[in-house]
């Protein structure tokens, strides 16, 4: 396995976050490094063992499908960057 | 009077209650603490004029006997907990001017049980870290150092701020939360108590995410019976947390009867890693003879997947993190970076929001989870896990509790690791298992290094058994009698 400089850039791209040309370099030789060490769990035999996705048996509990939060969209849009007249914007993405 | 930050929670609590002296007077000695002490940068956000209102408030619920579990009793919140109007960073520059519109539960409890909060602990970015170097507000201090040594050491991580401000006496004990040993090693290094309770305990609501399926809160303190007191009230159902328990919350404290005669301790044979060091190993076997003594049998068990928990848990978390971090888009609340486009905006926001750790591990964790790795590696660590949890489950078939060191190493000096992801990453390597099987562990310190700096052993309990936990951890702070504290001198 090896994680190369076209990799990172293909995964920074997929996380969203930008990587200069310099960072890709040295991200490879630290990424590689993690992923090398983590090729032991290779060595664990797994077949026929279920994955875990969670802890415990704790069943997903139901609620009924009903209103039960909202209608304070000041608070809402506290935080906001750029809050404008009840709504979040974002940079044109439509032509 | 004395100096009331000497005193322990559970006889603050009892101070306050007998009119002692007031919950102005406690908090007023913690402020100045927390002042005193502000070198060690445990604080992101210290709130002092709300805690002298909360204590206000408390002095006057005590007046007319109205006092809950924690009236007027100052306690530190790790900066990952909401707080509803009280800035909340997660130690990232990415939420650095957020302002919650809520409450976390667990921060709502405590506050509804009368605490006083002091302010906000300092982190690792995103809880993710060992040494709490990754905090984008700076580096915190551990209160203890070597002997003869002036060099700062770390206080460990993630939740170094609450317990560096614990360890140096600024608040009775504090929140903290833990994914890979977050709570367990930094109370080590800091020669206090900290409890992970089982997954499901203490509800996430209103809690930073950072792992999901392994992120679980607790509370710092310098006694057990300290951390069983806080134990109480944070814990209990949440409907607003699907994983959430729906079990009673027994009494932590009542639980503490100092009767361990008959129970079974293990002793995991793979936990004596190689390379492991002598001071850690006589640490480890003083602990095995001292819950001896108090009449428990030691029973040596074997955790066969014990080395495969690290290397597991660095594709579960994150993976977890990834996408958990997605959230931060610059759109609806954070830091925005301009960019032309609403790509760009994303791009930009989260280089410049991200620090170097979290940024590393959002990458990692996209590439598990990517197209064509996600069997090799996701779901491989799955199954990793499930038999990871399944050697506790064996091993709980015959015996009561683990008993192990919480941490390879006592405190490091800042700087010493940092260059090196992997020796970092095994700081966690006696701690992360428990996260890995959800189950309960505790740290309790134990001695002190040839360095003078404090250890701690850790127990490992049954599933949702906190009360036997806490009761094993209780003997074992009795018989340990721990009672070196760290010299504040020219930091204070």
């Amino acid at each position: 396995m090896s994680l190369d400089k076209a990799t990172v850039a293909r995964i920074a791209r997929l996380a969203r976050i930008r990587v200069s040309e310099e960072e890709q370099d040295s991200l490879a030789g630290e990424l590689n490094q993690i992923m090398t060490w983590i090729e032991q769990l290779n060595e664990v035999k797994t077949e026929g063992v279920e994955p875990m996705v969670s802890v415990g048996a704790i069943k997903l509990p139901m609620r009924d499908d009903v209103v039960s939060d909202g209608g304070y969209p000041e608070k809402v849009l506290a935080n906001a960057p750029d809050g404008k007249d009840g709504f979040f914007t974002v940079p044109k993405v439509v032509e | 009077m004395a100096d009331l930050t000497t005193l322990t929670l559970a006889a603050a609590r009892d101070g306050i209650k007998a009119k002692t002296f007031s919950a102005t007077e406690l908090t007023q000695a913690h402020l100045k603490a927390v002042e005193q002490t502000r070198a060690l940068n445990a604080f992101i956000t210290e709130t002092p004029e709300l805690a002298l209102k909360q204590a206000a408030a408390s002095d006057a619920k005590l007046a007319k006997g109205e006092a809950g579990a924690l009236e007027g009793l100052p306690l530190g919140i790790k900066d990952l907990f909401c707080t509803e109007g009280v800035r909340t960073t997660a130690a990232s520059k990415i939420l650095s001017n957020f302002v919650p519109q809520y409450e976390s539960t667990i921060t709502a409890k405590l506050l509804k049980a009368g605490a006083v909060t002091v302010g906000k602990t300092n982190l690792d970015e995103f809880a993710m870290g060992s040494s709490n170097m990754t905090s984008h507000f700076g580096a915190v201090e551990n209160p203890w150092r070597r002997a003869g040594d002036n060099r700062p050491l770390v206080p460990g991580g993630s939740s170094g701020g609450s317990a560096a401000a614990v360890a140096a006496r600024s608040c009775l004990g504090a929140t903290g939360t833990d994914t890979g040993g977050s709570i367990r090693q930094p109370a080590a290094f800091c020669g206090i108590v900290g409890i992970k309770p089982t997954y499901g305990r203490c509800s996430r609501w209103g809690v930073v995410a950072f792992a999901s399926s392994l992120d679980q809160a607790g509370p710092f303190a310098r006694t057990v019976q300290d951390c069983a007191i806080l134990l109480r009230e944070m814990s209990g159902f949440d409907p607003k947390d699907s994983t959430s328990a729906n079990i009673p919350v027994p009494d932590f404290e009542a639980a503490l009867t100092g009767d361990i005669r008959g129970l079974k301790i293990g002793i995991p044979k793979e936990y004596r890693m190689e390379g492991m060091s002598a001071e850690i190993d006589a640490l480890w076997q003083k602990g095995i003879a001292m819950l001896k003594d108090a009449g428990a049998e030691a029973v040596e068990v074997s955790l066969p997947h014990t080395k495969y928990a690290l290397p597991c848990y660095y594709i579960l978390a994150p993976a977890e993190a990834s996408s958990n971090l997605a959230r931060y888009d610059g759109v609806r609340f954070g830091l925005r970076a301009p960019g032309s486009s609403i790509e760009e905006l994303y791009e930009n926001t989260r280089a410049e929001g991200f620090g170097k750790e979290v940024r590393r591990r959002i990458l990692i964790g996209t590439y598990v989870l990517s197209a064509g790795y996600y069997d090799a590696y996701y779901r491989k660590a799955q199954r990793v896990r499930a038999l990871i949890a399944q050697d506790f489950e064996t091993a709980f078939q015959k015996v009561d509790a683990i008993l192990t060191p919480t941490a390879p190493s006592a405190a490091f000096a800042m700087g010493e690791k940092s260059d090196d992801p992997i020796a970092m990453y095994l700081n966690d390597v006696f701690t992360v298992t428990t996260n890995l099987a959800g189950l309960p562990g505790i740290s309790v310190p134990a001695g002190l290094s040839a360095e003078g700096l404090p250890l701690g052993l850790q127990l490992i309990g049954k599933t949702f058994d906190e009360a036997g936990l806490l009761k094993i951890a209780g003997v074992l702070e009795k018989q340990v009698a721990f009672t070196a504290t760290p010299d504040l001198g020219g930091r204070a």
